[in-house]
């Protein structure tokens, strides 16, 4: 592999990785939504990239599913029930910024130390993207962990899923129909994700899952 | 030739077929014999069969079937072990279905019975012909679910729930156990099949962790001390004709497991796994016969010898690994046919012995020893059969028992030629602690028949029995006559395991079937031997000599007189020496010891009219000590843990996250 294919796609996977940290920060539902879509889309770019690097055409389904399912979909409709739930000016985060982008950049060094150390002798690409797949993963549940917000979960857990997808493309041979039943699991995911928020604001009056806590009796 | 899978596969899939045939007519009154005769049948063909493959009549090609899991399959094989168990589990199998036909007309809820019968022989077949790891463990926990429905066959009694409650958690315990040892065994591959476990090496720490997992997973099921107690509750929990396939044939299944894996699949054997065996068998021979001695429950008073008896075949187990590390082919060979022998004769007379009990709990409604007595005026054919058990299980010539235990301790008389001095020491004392239990099992049975068969009843119940039907008395004189005929002809069983003792321990015994009068030569004639055909010859006709001396130069008639009252004239039948005024000497000597008993008597005041009471407390002290603390630090731990089901979705997710990283870091950190 020659030295500029193995930087564009380091490049790439870094840019998912920044995308991730910029998904941390965001304390408006409408700005998360924006950036999970720009998220899904470097994704795509990363995955094509990967197609062309490897020669392997039905990755190019793949980035094709992200694009489409993704970063089109996916957040249009979001967007539509947050509208519809009303809850777009709605602001919040748990956790401190400052406090989270510590965290995040703790988990990226983590994920690097662990994937370079255990993986001395594989593929270099792989290698790095695999770290990068781990840091994205590790992101995307930082996300959920650090949302009180139903919508924000369900994206922090659409954001791990994305390194799921980098990591199985970094890696060569992964067959299309992993890919695939991943996608679709992810999309009836936000399917059945999206019928319960509308349950739980139904009873409730809310998609702050603090209300389902207060329903069970429990102090926070 | 044929293969002997081929006619012991089809009578499982028959007797699996029999379990749904009886959920669909347990409740019409044609079940039981239906469901009885047909489990009857196919064990009987089954034993024709193993009798056949053992004697190489048979061939023995293994098979795998596309069952289980994918791409593996389900290997079975049929080599001399396990035909020596097709055997044992058959011909249990084939007493209890005889003995259930009749039985099972007396039981209230044959529902709960019927389906679970033939179900629980079929596991039983199927774990001695399983050749890969996952279809013997998925056998092994059909087995033992098939067992746990039939313990709490008879639910609505508290103390049958708490038991099958007992026996759920020490079976899933059990099998836990097992699947680690068979984890490590097949290695990272994921090597299930027992072809290639044999072949894989392993290093010294993996196979003995694997032995001690074995011994626990198999020897809680055997009832090895001390794991052993959920067998008292569980065993005479059960309908009696499932008792005697729980005790006499269920332990010894857990046996072939633990001898499969230590003997077949392990290879070279630790020298210290001789040492831990023998030192669990001794402890658990003489702990299992002291409870019995102390049972007046007639049931659990066999469930505990039947710890005895396993820890007998222990030892025996345990002597035969020790002469094997030694390099002792011909001792060790010795051994392991006494314990074999020893599983064969226990799986003979504890079937016997619980067929005994569930006729005497038949026809008096009762298993408390001490609200029985005089039966042998009533039931004269069950105590003429359960007398021929007794004195088996004690050892006692020319039965069975005597002879294997005699094999047992012809075995331990070889150790001087052992090299190490820790085993030239251990052996004798655990020959020592072998033949206290020997001599106290005679006495436990000599209470036994003596306090339910002799005497005069003690209750009205007692008055009023009945001889049982024919089917029963015929499995029991069955039993009985096979208890006989093992222990006069024993050359004949010895040349049959000869196959097995050259492929686990790569020796055998002389062959006996050429000596002169059928007699036995363990090691060579000059130095012992034993012929139950000419004890039984002398015993026989030097009784029937006294008989006629005394009636020919005596009385012919039968004479009648009072018995002889103590100088208290006409004593109330409860005054009769009882079960525990047997026991008491012995619970004297070892009582503080080893139950912590104390006993009180309350003397009422001068005046007061009140009875004067003796009362006896007993404890069991591995339940105490052992199995409390783990249930109170399980309780302690559960209520602590509770609170986890009450937390916040947000921090269920950071637990997650948070055990996560820790994974991770400890990846980072030791990579």
């Amino acid at each position: 592999m020659n030295g500029l294919t193995f930087d564009i796609a380091h490049m790439l996977a870094g840019g998912l990785v920044l995308v991730s940290f910029m998904l941390l920060y965001q304390d408006r539902l409408y700005a998360l939504l924006n950036v999970y879509a720009l998220h899904a889309l470097v994704l795509s770019l990363s995955v094509a990239w990967q197609a062309y690097v490897q020669d392997a055409p039905h990755l190019y389904v793949t980035a094709a599913i992200a694009l489409v399912f993704k970063a089109g979909v996916i957040p249009i409709a979001l967007h539509r029930i947050i509208l519809r739930l009303g809850i777009h000016r709605d602001i919040e985060t748990v956790v401190g910024i400052g406090m989270t982008m510590l965290a995040g950049i703790g988990l990226v060094a983590l994920s690097m130390v662990v994937m370079l150390r255990v993986t001395p002798d594989a593929d270099p690409l792989a290698r790095e993207d695999l770290a990068f797949a781990l840091s994205v993963l590790l992101l995307g549940l930082l996300v959920m962990v650090t949302r009180r917000n139903a919508i924000g979960q369900v994206v922090g857990f659409m954001a791990l899923e994305n390194g799921l997808v980098l990591a199985a493309t970094g890696a060569k041979g992964m067959p299309l129909v992993v890919e695939i039943s991943v996608a679709f699991s992810i999309v009836i995911a936000f399917v059945v994700i999206g019928i319960f928020l509308f349950r739980i604001r139904e009873r409730f009056d809310t998609v702050d899952i603090a209300a389902l806590d207060d329903f069970r009796g429990e102090r926070r | 030739m044929m293969q002997a899978l081929m006619i012991h596969l089809p009578l499982v899939g028959v007797l699996l077929a029999a379990a749904i045939l009886a959920t669909a007519i347990a409740r019409s009154a044609s079940a039981t014999p239906v469901v009885y005769g047909i489990c009857a049948a196919a064990s009987a063909i089954g034993l024709g069969a193993a009798v056949l493959s053992l004697t190489g009549g048979l061939s023995k090609e293994p098979l795998v079937l596309p069952l289980g899991l994918p791409w593996v399959g389900a290997h079975f094989r049929i080599d001399a072990l396990a035909a020596f168990f097709l055997v044992v589990v058959n011909l249990g199998g084939t007493s209890a279905s005889i003995y259930g036909l009749g039985y099972g007309r007396h039981e209230h809820a044959p529902h709960r019975v019927l389906p679970f019968f033939p179900a629980f022989l079929a596991g039983m077949n199927l774990v001695v012909m399983a050749d890969d790891a996952f279809t013997f463990l998925l056998s092994w926990e059909f087995m033992s679910l098939a067992s746990w429905a039939l313990v709490l066959a008879h639910h609505r009694e508290a103390a049958n729930a708490r038991a099958a409650y007992v026996y759920l958690l020490m079976a899933g315990f059990g099998t836990m156990a097992l699947l680690l040892a068979f984890g490590l065994l097949a290695g990272p591959g994921g090597e299930y099949a027992f072809a290639s476990i044999r072949a894989a090496n392993r290093t010294p720490a993996i196979a003995a962790l694997a032995l001690v997992l074995m011994l626990v997973g198999a020897g809680s099921k055997a009832g090895l001390a001390p794991l052993h107690v959920w067998l008292p509750l569980a065993h005479p929990a059960a309908p009696s004709h499932v008792s005697a396939l729980m005790s006499g044939v269920m332990t010894k299944v857990a046996i072939y497991g633990f001898i499969r894996v230590v003997f077949d699949l392990l290879g070279e054997p630790a020298w210290w796994s001789s040492v831990l065996l023998l030192a669990l068998g001794g402890a658990t021979a003489v702990l299992g016969i002291l409870h019995a001695l102390m049972e007046t429950d007639l049931k659990r008073l066999l469930a505990y010898s039947t710890i005895e008896n396993i820890g007998v075949i222990f030892a025996g187990l345990g002597l035969s690994l020790a002469f094997e590390a030694n390099g002792m082919g011909w001792a060790a060979a010795l051994a392991l046919t006494a314990a074999l022998f020893h599983v064969f004769n226990h799986s003979l007379f504890k079937s016997l012995l619980f067929f005994g009990a569930g006729a005497v709990l038949t026809a008096t409604g009762q298993r408390d020893m001490d609200k029985l007595g005089g039966l042998i005026h009533r039931m004269p054919a069950t105590s003429v059969a359960f007398l021929a058990g007794c004195v088996a299980i004690s050892a006692l010539p020319p039965f069975n028992g005597f002879v294997s235990e005699w094999m047992i301790f012809q075995a331990i008389l070889q150790s001087p030629s052992l090299p190490g001095w820790g085993l030239k020491i251990m052996v004798p004392a655990v020959g020592g602690l072998l033949a206290l239990a020997a001599a106290l099992a005679a006495a436990c049975f000599v209470r036994a028949f003596g306090v339910v068969f002799l005497g005069r009843p003690r209750s009205t119940v007692a008055e009023q029995a009945h001889e049982v039907d024919g089917f029963s008395v015929a499995a029991m004189a069955v039993l009985a006559a096979l208890c006989l005929l093992a222990g006069i002809l024993p050359g004949f069983v010895i040349d049959g395991l000869a196959p097995i003792t050259q492929a686990l321990v790569g020796g055998t015994m002389p062959s006996q079937t050429g000596d002169a009068w059928l007699s036995i030569v363990p090691i060579a004639e000059g130095r012992s031997s034993y012929n139950g055909l000419l004890v039984f010859a002398f015993i026989a006709i030097s009784a029937w000599l006294a008989a006629f001396l005394v009636h020919r130069f005596a009385s012919h008639e039968l004479r009648r007189g009072p018995a002889w009252d103590c100088g208290f004239p006409e004593p109330s039948p409860a005054t009769q020496y009882t079960g525990g005024s047997f026991a008491q000497p012995i619970r004297r000597v070892f009582g503080t010891l080893v139950f912590g008993a104390r006993e009180t008597v309350e003397m009422p005041p001068p005046g007061d009219m009140a009875p004067a009471r003796h009362t006896v407390e007993m404890r069991d002290l591995v339940w105490d000590w052992l199995f409390a603390p783990i249930a109170g630090a399980v309780d302690f731990a559960a209520g602590y843990l509770n609170r986890l089901q009450f937390l916040t979705i947000r921090r269920y997710l950071s637990f997650v996250f948070l055990a996560l990283v820790a994974l991770l870091l400890v990846l980072a950190l030791w990579t």
